[in-house]
């Protein structure tokens, strides 16, 4: 948790955010979710419930995909944040961002960067997932316009073509062993 | 062709995956305030007295308002402007806005909401149908057609009773629809501010945003040329965001008064409560059928929960009862709806609109037709499919009709022969067979106008930039728009940029609703993008010294096609074109063809053309739980033709998906708080947790195939796919269940509980079946409108009706000049 509380309540939070240093003064009680669209305008990451019920607010703390909705902001103290800004790299998007655009994989868009990150996170951990596999990763990301079928084949092709490429922008160590599966 | 027909990168397809879509939640302008709604927290009740003086009091807080500043009336639809931003005498349902404070922040606004007293004086409470048709006292609202019945209505189309009389079979057969709510994963949001000219502008989560625009211009008593709507990139709509709504309209007027922006999210728990999804409809079918399967007559009643508010409700009701007769033959038909108003929230469009619900019990009766008759239900359906280029018993006008070829390519990919009534206990195969709008043939707001404008700017960079109203809502209409535009002026895609669903930018296009915006947006485009062509021929033609017929645009450039090599850039030509005709702009528009139904009611139904689906579902029965799992479905639809094969499967597995959520699992359900508390009316589970929706886990493998019947009504021969193909799911899961483990669920959700229900009462020597059982014989049907069918002479109008249905239509002449004043 955070070390010094400044006046006011509120907490000296330092954390990276997408590889970059971050420094805010923020409330105990705001959520991480908060934190990133309201104190730091990435409004990629997005919110459906704000309950933990739908999953379009997952970002990757330290690699794990986390519901922002539910993690106090003060939780990522010195922990690196990866949100949905931050899967390009070097101006290239991410292997998955080009397929999820390709094959149909969002529709409105409104669930994909919570379901973008936590496949990231999956093929971090397990580069060659079979089909169950992505299923059982994504079964808690809801969608309402696709019926999943395009994203499963463009989680699928990106983890074909990452066989090829280094991990993500955030060089956050590769798998971390099947025991840390979400 | 070089754009259309090919699977390609939607062209909004890179912002939504990097995360810099901006969504109405996404916007933040300085000095934004925020904005909470308090609701009724009981569902019926005249409110006596609103005491805000303690909120208004609270730090931070800036502003709190009531009904009295929202004296006028409005609502989607002309005939039902029934809503008020804020209740202004009476709470309707729980969850009905009473009052709003506009506040620093959102916790500033939502800590202030509750210092807000309010008196009520509770009324009676209508929780369904039943109580509204037993009680015509208290009305919940004082229009309609008598006592809580907001609208009933009867027509006739033929002699029904003897057909049915002379058939050899009658079949009579009740189904009820369970609600079910759209569930979007975007919550609604809007932001309102007045612009540096003090002019209004609105950006919001919007389906229809020419409908809200109108709405804001009466709702808030100013001139609309002074309101500009931007509909914002939409999280998920399916019909739930495509009235003008309270949170919409009281932003607007706080931004005005505090001359400030405000902004509103809604909780996930107030969308539950916002809802306008699908009616509940309860329907009884009686149909009379020869012995070879030949339909000779339909009579349908059916009765729709309506919710508290009118929405699209009228529609609705003429929704449950006007596809039949386009999908098979009918010669007569009787066709009653009520809709009723209860104190829940109200129901409106939800995708099909209307549609599943009648869908669903004509196919499952179908189903059960077949069994008696010993006919294989897809050979039964093939012989009483309804003819091209005809016209229907209820004057609909059918243009190509795939639906033959739809049936047997899911009967052949599926394996249906080798599995129907032939696998093991336990495991089934259902068929189901449906059709739909390729959008609304007559306007809301009646008027000859336009249903859909293109205005095109050529700019000599080789830019082309397409302004329509159009709204994107993840549908790919954006994708739509460029391709048609790519396609008639041979450049690429990435070369054009759409502006759309911004009422002070792009021309009026009705919005997103009955799958309208392929077939009317995309006809505007093509008719818009030709008139450009048609310049810049012209133009290079002389420079080429070719005649006109020989200039050919392709690969950004323009040539003579005898000697291709001859020729100038796109840039050049437009260069070439400016020079000579000046600046380069056109436009485009496209109105439906008149409907031949003339009849009061006919309004409803007419289409430029019909979209037709086949769908055969496996699913899995555990005898023992009633556990239910769908591993397989194959679907076919008649899409005239796939303009982008990545988008429009993408619609058909999200239509199949949204339909196996009605089948299986969704339920718009109430309940009472308990007598301790306050009794009040209240959702069941507004929680995406608790309202079951499918997750990947559940989602079936999905064979999709596209029948190309190229309709010459639709733009490069295309139709809807947007919802069609939901429609066949539900009816299809039910035949299913039954070949599986023999018992009939007549009724969706099809839950384990009920199939364990059915399977007790067959084991016991009952009818093995779960379902509704009667249909009321107390809904005040008005007189019926007797419509004779075309085959008998009949001129679309009914015989039977007032005079001055012709006078109305001067009227509407006189209206559609003074449609934009209103």
């Amino acid at each position: 948790m955070c070390g010094d509380v400044a006046a006011g309540g509120k907490a000296r939070l330092t954390c990276t955010v997408n590889g970059e240093p971050v420094e805010v003064l923020v409330d105990g009680y705001k959520t991480l979710l908060e934190m990133l669209r309201e104190d730091l305008q990435l409004t990629g990451t997005k919110h459906g419930c704000e309950l933990g019920e739908c999953g379009a607010c997952a970002v990757l703390v330290d690699g794990e995909p986390v519901l922002s909705c539910l993690t106090l902001a003060v939780e990522c103290d010195t922990r690196q944040v990866t949100t949905v800004e931050g899967l390009a790299s070097g101006g290239a998007l991410h292997p998955l961002q080009e397929t999820f655009a390709d094959l149909g994989a969002a529709q409105c868009g409104y669930c994909t960067p919570g379901i973008l990150v936590t496949a990231k996170a999956l093929l971090d951990r397990n580069s060659n997932p079979t089909r169950a596999e992505i299923k059982e990763a994504l079964a808690g990301n809801l969608c309402r316009c696709t019926g999943y079928l395009q994203i499963v084949e463009a989680v699928e092709k990106a983890s074909a073509m990452r066989g090829a490429t280094t991990t993500g922008a955030t060089g956050v160590s590769g798998a971390t062993g099947a025991e840390e599966l979400a | 062709m070089s754009v259309i027909g090919k699977a390609r990168r939607r062209v909004d397809g890179r912002a939504k995956v990097t995360g810099q879509t901006r969504f109405a939640d996404d916007v933040a302008l300085p000095r934004m305030a925020h904005c909470k709604l308090l609701r009724a927290s009981v569902p019926h009740a005249r409110i006596v007295r609103v005491d805000t003086s303690r909120a208004a009091s609270q730090p931070g807080v800036y502003l709190v308002l009531t009904g009295d500043s929202f004296p006028v009336p409005y609502g989607v639809l002309p005939v039902s402007h029934d809503e008020h931003a804020l209740c202004r005498d009476k709470v309707r349902f729980v969850g009905d806005p009473v009052a709003a404070v506009i506040a620093r922040d959102e916790a500033t606004a939502a800590e202030a909401v509750h210092l807000i007293d309010v008196e009520y004086e509770p009324l009676r409470t209508f929780a369904g149908p039943a109580d509204s048709l037993a009680h015509s006292e208290p009305r919940i609202h004082d229009y309609g057609d008598g006592g809580n019945v907001h609208k009933a209505v009867s027509l006739q189309f033929g002699d029904v009773d003897a057909a049915i009389a002379g058939a050899d079979h009658v079949f009579d057969d009740v189904f009820f629809f369970e609600g079910s709510t759209h569930l979007p994963i975007e919550q609604h949001a809007a932001v309102a501010v007045k612009d540096p000219d003090g002019k209004l502008v609105v950006w919001s989560s919007t389906q229809t945003p020419h409908y809200l625009h109108r709405a804001l211009a009466k709702a808030l008593q100013m001139p609309a040329a002074h309101i500009r709507v931007i509909a914002t990139p939409n999280g998920g709509g399916f019909g739930g965001k495509s009235d003008p709504f309270n949170h919409e309209i009281v932003v607007a007027s706080a931004a005005l008064t505090l001359d400030r922006p405000v902004k509103i999210c809604l909780t996930r728990e107030e969308v539950f409560y916002c809802h306008r999804g699908r009616h509940p409809v309860l329907m009884r079918f009686r149909t009379g059928v020869n012995r070879d399967g030949r339909i000779t007559g339909v009579d349908l009643q059916t009765l729709l929960d309506g919710g508290a508010y009118g929405s699209y409700g009228v529609a609705s009701t003429f929704y449950t009862g006007a596809l039949q007769t386009v999908t098979y033959e009918i010669p007569s038909y009787r066709f009653r709806g009520a809709r009723v108003f209860t104190n829940k929230p109200p129901c409106g469009p939800k995708r099909g609109h209307g549609t599943p619900q009648g869908r669903f019990g004509q196919e499952v009766q179908l189903d059960k037709i077949a069994e008696r008759l010993h006919l294989d239900p897809a050979d039964l359906r093939l012989k009483i499919l309804a003819r091209p280029d005809s016209l229907t018993a209820n004057y609909l006008r059918i243009r190509t009709i795939g639906l033959g070829e739809c049936l047997r390519r899911v009967v052949a990919s599926s394996g249906w022969s080798g599995k129907f009534r032939k696998l093991p206990h336990g495991r089934g195969v259902g068929l189901a067979c449906s059709s739909y709008l390729s959008g609304a043939g007559l306007p809301i707001n009646w008027n000859d106008l336009p249903h859909s404008g293109v205005q095109l700017k050529l700019d000599r960079s080789g830019g082309v930039t397409a302004f329509c109203g159009a709204t994107e809502i993840g549908q790919g209409s954006d994708d739509v728009l460029v391709a048609s535009i790519a396609e008639v002026l041979g450049v690429d895609p990435f070369d054009i940029r759409a502006v759309t669903g911004d009422t002070d930018l792009t021309p009026v296009d009705l919005g997103s609703y009955s799958s309208r915006v392929t077939l009317m947006m995309g006809n505007a485009a093509i008719e818009a993008a030709t008139r450009a062509r048609d310049l810049l021929a012209k133009a290079v033609a002389r420079t080429l010294e070719v005649p006109v017929e020989r200039v050919s645009f392709g690969e950004r450039r323009v040539f003579d096609a005898e000697a291709p090599e001859r020729g100038v850039t796109f840039q050049e030509a437009v260069c070439i074109a400016e020079a000579q005709f000046g600046t380069i702009g056109t436009t485009g528009s496209y109105t439906p063809p008149k409907s031949a139904a003339k009849f009061k009611g006919g309004g409803v139904g007419p289409s430029p053309t019909y979209s037709y689906t086949a769908a055969v579902v496996e699913v899995e029965v555990d005898p023992e739980t009633g556990w239910i799992a769908v591993p397989s479905v194959w679907i076919a639809h008649d899409i005239g033709r796939s303009l982008n094969p990545t988008l429009v499967r993408g619609q058909v597995e999200g239509s199949v998906y949204m339909g196996l959520g009605e089948a299986l699992m969704e339920e718009q359900a109430f309940r009472r708080l308990p007598p301790r508390l306050s009794q009040a009316l209240v959702h069941k589970f507004p929680s995406m947790l608790e309202y079951k929706s499918p997750t990947f886990l559940e989602m079936p493998d999905v064979h999709t195939d596209l029948v190309e019947s190229m309709d010459p009504a639709g733009p490069f021969g295309a139709k809807e796919v947007g919802q069609g193909p939901l429609l066949p799911i539900m009816p299809a899961v039910a035949n299913a269940v039954y070949d599986a483990v023999g018992v009939r669920i007549d009724e969706v959700p099809i839950t384990p509980e009920k199939i364990v229900k059915a399977l007790q009462a067959k084991a016991a020597g009952k009818p093995p079946r779960v379902g509704p059982p009667a249909f009321p014989d107390d809904v005040p049907w008005p007189e019926t409108l007797l419509v004779a069918p075309p085959w008998e002479g009949g001129d679309g109008r009914a015989s039977n009706e007032p005079a001055k249905k012709s006078a109305r239509k001067a009227d509407a002449g006189v209206e559609a000049t003074a449609g934009l004043r209103r």
